[in-house]
């Protein structure tokens, strides 16, 4: 006899200890800390805090232990986390311009004012699996020279000297900046809601966008003008002591495209610009940003949309990846209300379908007899 | 002046509070002309009743810019007490403000001076807060619309005299307009834009 | 560690004006999707946070609050979101639907008529009724706007000439208040007709796509139909198993790999009601026993 189905709740305790008993994994091997997966993973660390937009190494750590090494369930977790934090305000923009570089490439000019920094990078490697690193080995002690006291102008700070790339828009320092977290979302948006949605968009998703520009789809005639690593320090204008406090330095990478020019009637041709931001170290992410960035500038220049990385509605809908993961997921869900609704109308379609058939097949077997 | 510390009080559980007068707000325009009462117990600034610092107190917040009319800006108090407990920006242009705080209900602005919201999004529109006389006695307004089963009737004490008059504006406007909440004392009443005056009595 | 500290149901206050708010505009304006700025929630977008935050920001210590899933209190999801609330507001829960005060549901409107206290809110993946005939969203916006819905009707008589029916069969549009066209959310379109002139206030939370909806008491809703072909409800037509109901909307469960099949009541309480009150089913000749757990 059928009994409708009860106990769920024991079911779903059950699941979870089951799901802590294999994240922890063979007992015999040693726990991972939130320090080495902080220090020996720690680009995905980094896009943890990138696309959970909360810089914190430790929690970002944490996230993705419990997340068992998921990246979009970490980043899941640390959102959840971020949207009970109360807001204090915003802080000031930070200056990139004033970083301590630890990278910084520029593929526009041979040489620059700085000099190129290659820095950590996995360029240049060769991609052979290393076994010392399977038998743990201490590596050798990093190059070192002295610092040099010679200023990083931004590349596109020199060509905007020369008036060859457009100016970086300038808002009024008064006017807030919109957060998409805190207000919904309305078509068309302006560009500070874009860049903070790209800033937070799947890696993945902006790569395939990206890389699709390129492949002809909505070209925008890219060049890496520069990419710079590093830390710079955040400061927050404290309304009660009149002045900005200095709350300490996050480590970003930055990306800045230089892009086709355009130029009309009335204005002289220059460069367009394209902008990724992002923690920690998110070459790619920010490559990738940057890109979509500027395609989703297509309105602003009067360019024609044809791609959809210019689709601002298609690209920001669809580039949230705890958005898209739980919709797609949601499918595990029971639907089966609806199933039965949909199989109730296809069984009386396919009667009625036979009974036509039927109708109409039965004058041609009294032919055929 | 005032300081900070002579301000009358905000509510002291906020939480439940807030709560509990955002029942009372959301059954009124759920079920216009039916009277709810707010029972959370706060501070009232000069010149607002109890029921409407309940709303300021559970509504009210950064996001939210505020227009008082000359009786409210008059009260020194009522313009710090809002700004201290919820943050809300006074603002003197009545045509962009979330909540309209209106004291001295005979000197209601016209309707058309409120934001009525766009075709697109009719929900950026102003949300008038009415203190009036009395919600429990006087004239009888028979109510129709959504939230109404056949009609109801509201008996109510108040100004301007042609309020109703004034409201059928909302009819042709639609999906734009203006809601309305009453307020006397602790009584609180809604007329959102849908509803419509059926008759009117004695 | 920044150790996390939640408020009274999860929510930051902050939070839950905005969403109160959006919820008053949305009952002043029947059907129109309001915008509200959702938050990300501890579950995931299209497991009901919209609900989740609508029921959040009315929830208050005297509620009573019954969650069901498909119609049934002891879906694996319904549960995990009674004990979210139970865990976060300290609210009484239920499953007997006469008691609640605040029902979340997904896909479902319970079979036994809703009253005048209660406030059933509903968890919506896809708020937009246009969606699938117009993706975006600037257009969807001015069809409402303009209250434009000849691409509805067109889409549906579409299904006419194809299929000699309106092939739709869940998430069935209905227009209200006579104005806006709206999404009911993935209820079966047997549930429609509760919708309409319903005593209790109704609330829509679609979290993911960002939109809060409402139709308030004792509103006209109507679906969307032609003259010659009327809006029907569908149920299986047979008795319900267990309990006999032949009003009620069914779930079939499949017994066998020959082809067997059972039709019982999607709605567990409304169900176990109807046992408690001496009616029987086919297949239940025995008074209704709860599985003991474990």
């Amino acid at each position: 006899m059928y009994v409708a189905v009860k106990g769920g709740e024991r079911a779903i305790e059950n699941a979870h200890r089951l799901l802590a008993h294999e994240r922890r994994g063979d007992c015999d091997v040693p726990e991972l800390s939130l320090a080495q997966i902080s220090g020996q993973l720690s680009l995905g660390v980094d896009r943890i805090m990138t696309e959970g937009s909360l810089y914190d190494r430790e929690l970002a750590a944490l996230a993705l232990k419990q997340a068992r090494g998921d990246m979009i369930e970490a980043i899941f977790l640390i959102r959840a986390f971020r949207a009970t934090l109360p807001r204090f305000g915003a802080t000031e923009p930070v200056d990139t311009g004033q970083m301590r570089v630890r990278r910084r490439i520029s593929s526009t000019f041979k040489d620059i004012p700085g000099g190129q920094i290659l820095g950590p990078t996995f360029d240049y490697t060769h991609r052979l699996l290393d076994p010392r690193l399977a038998e743990g080995s201490e590596p050798e002690a990093p190059a070192t020279a002295e610092a040099s006291a010679a200023t990083m102008p931004r590349v596109t700070d020199i060509l905007g000297r020369d008036g060859l790339i457009e100016p970086s828009p300038q808002v009024d320092a008064d006017s807030a900046v919109g957060d998409l977290t805190r207000e919904p979302l309305s078509f068309p948006a302006d560009r500070d809601l874009r860049l903070q949605n790209l800033a937070r968009a799947d890696e993945g998703f902006l790569l395939a966008l990206g890389y699709s520009t390129q492949r002809g789809y909505g070209r925008s005639h890219p060049f890496a003008g520069e990419i710079r690593l590093g830390e710079v320090e955040v400061e927050f204008m404290a309304e009660d002591v009149g002045f900005a406090v200095p709350l300490g330095a996050v480590t970003l990478t930055e990306c800045q495209m230089v892009n086709q020019f355009k130029g009309s009637a009335t204005e002289a041709p220059c460069f367009t610009r394209g902008y990724g931001l992002a923690f920690g170290q998110s070459e790619r992410k920010t490559m990738s940003m940057a890109l979509v960035d500027r395609s989703l500038r297509a309105r602003e220049l009067g360019e024609e949309i044809i791609a959809p990385a210019q689709d601002e509605e298609f690209v920001m809908s669809h580039s949230d990846n705890v958005q898209a993961t739980g919709f797609v997921e949601h499918l595990k869900l029971p639907h089966y209300v609806d199933f039965q609704s949909e199989l109730g109308l296809l069984r009386k379609l396919r009667k009625e379908f036979s009974e036509a058939a039927t109708d109409t097949a039965a004058p041609m077997q009294e032919a055929a007899e | 002046m005032t300081t900070v510390a002579e301000l009358p009080a905000g509510f002291a559980d906020k939480v439940l509070s807030a709560q509990a007068t955002f029942r009372s707000v959301m059954d009124a325009m759920a079920r216009p002309g039916s009277v709810q009462r707010v029972t959370a117990g706060s501070g009232v600034p000069g010149a607002m009743m109890r029921g409407a610092a309940a709303i300021a107190l559970t509504l009210f917040d950064h996001d939210t810019p505020v227009w008082l009319d000359p009786l409210m800006s008059g009260t020194p108090d009522v313009g710090k007490w809002l700004k201290f407990h919820t943050g809300a920006p006074v603002i003197a242009d009545s045509s962009i403000c979330s909540f309209a705080l209106v004291g001295d209900a005979r000197a209601l602005p016209a309707l058309d001076r409120f934001a009525l919201g766009s075709n697109e999004y009719p929900d950026r529109s102003t949300t008038v807060i009415l203190q009036v006389e009395s919600l429990t006695q006087g004239t009888a307004f028979e109510l129709r619309g959504p939230g109404i089963d056949g009609t109801a009737v509201l008996r109510a004490t108040l100004q301007p005299a042609d309020l109703f008059d004034r409201l059928a504006v909302n009819a042709s406007l639609f999906p734009r307009g203006i809601d309305l909440v009453l307020v006397a004392d602790d009584a609180v009443v809604a007329i959102p834009r849908t509803t419509r005056l059926a008759a009117k009595g004695d | 560690m920044n150790a996390p500290v939640y408020n009274f149901a999860y929510l930051d206050e902050q939070t839950k004006r905005m969403i109160r708010r959006a919820i008053l505009k949305a009952i002043a304006i029947p059907g129109y999707q309001v915008p509200f700025a959702s938050r990300e929630m501890p579950m995931p977008y299209g497991w009901g946070t919209g609900g989740v935050q609508v029921t959040a920001a009315i929830l208050g210590p005297a509620d009573v609050l019954k969650v069901i899933d498909q119609g049934s209190d002891d879906t694996t999801n319904a549960i995990s979101i009674r004990k979210f609330f139970a865990r976060t507001a300290g609210v009484a829960t239920t499953t007997a639907t006469a008691d609640a005060t605040v029902i979340q549901t997904r896909h479902r409107i319970p079979e036994a008529p809703l009253h005048g206290g209660q406030v059933l809110v509903y968890q919506v993946p896809i708020p937009e009724p246009l969606r699938f005939l117009e993706p975006r969203e600037t257009e969807t916006r001015r069809m409402h706007a303009l209250g434009e819905y000849g691409l509805m009707h067109v889409k549906l008589y579409e299904d006419i000439a194809r299929f000699g029916h309106i092939a739709t069969s869940y998430a069935y549009p209905v227009k209200v208040n006579a104005r806006y066209v709206m999404d009911p959310s993935p209820t079966p379109k047997f549930d429609n007709p509760k919708m309409d002139n319903c005593p209790a206030l109704q609330l829509f939370g679609a979290g993911r796509e960002k939109r809060i909806y409402a139709i308030p008491p004792y509103t006209s809703v109507v679906s969307l139909d032609f003259e010659d072909h009327p809006f029907t409800r569908y149920r299986f037509d047979a008795p319900c198993a267990l309990c006999g109901a032949d009003d009620s909307y069914l779930d079939e469960i499949v017994t066998d790999d020959q082809g067997s099949r059972m039709f019982v009541c999607s709605d567990t309480d409304y169900c176990e009601n109807r046992q408690a009150q001496g009616h029987r089913g086919s297949e239940s000749a025995a008074p209704h026993k709860e599985r003991p757990h474990g």
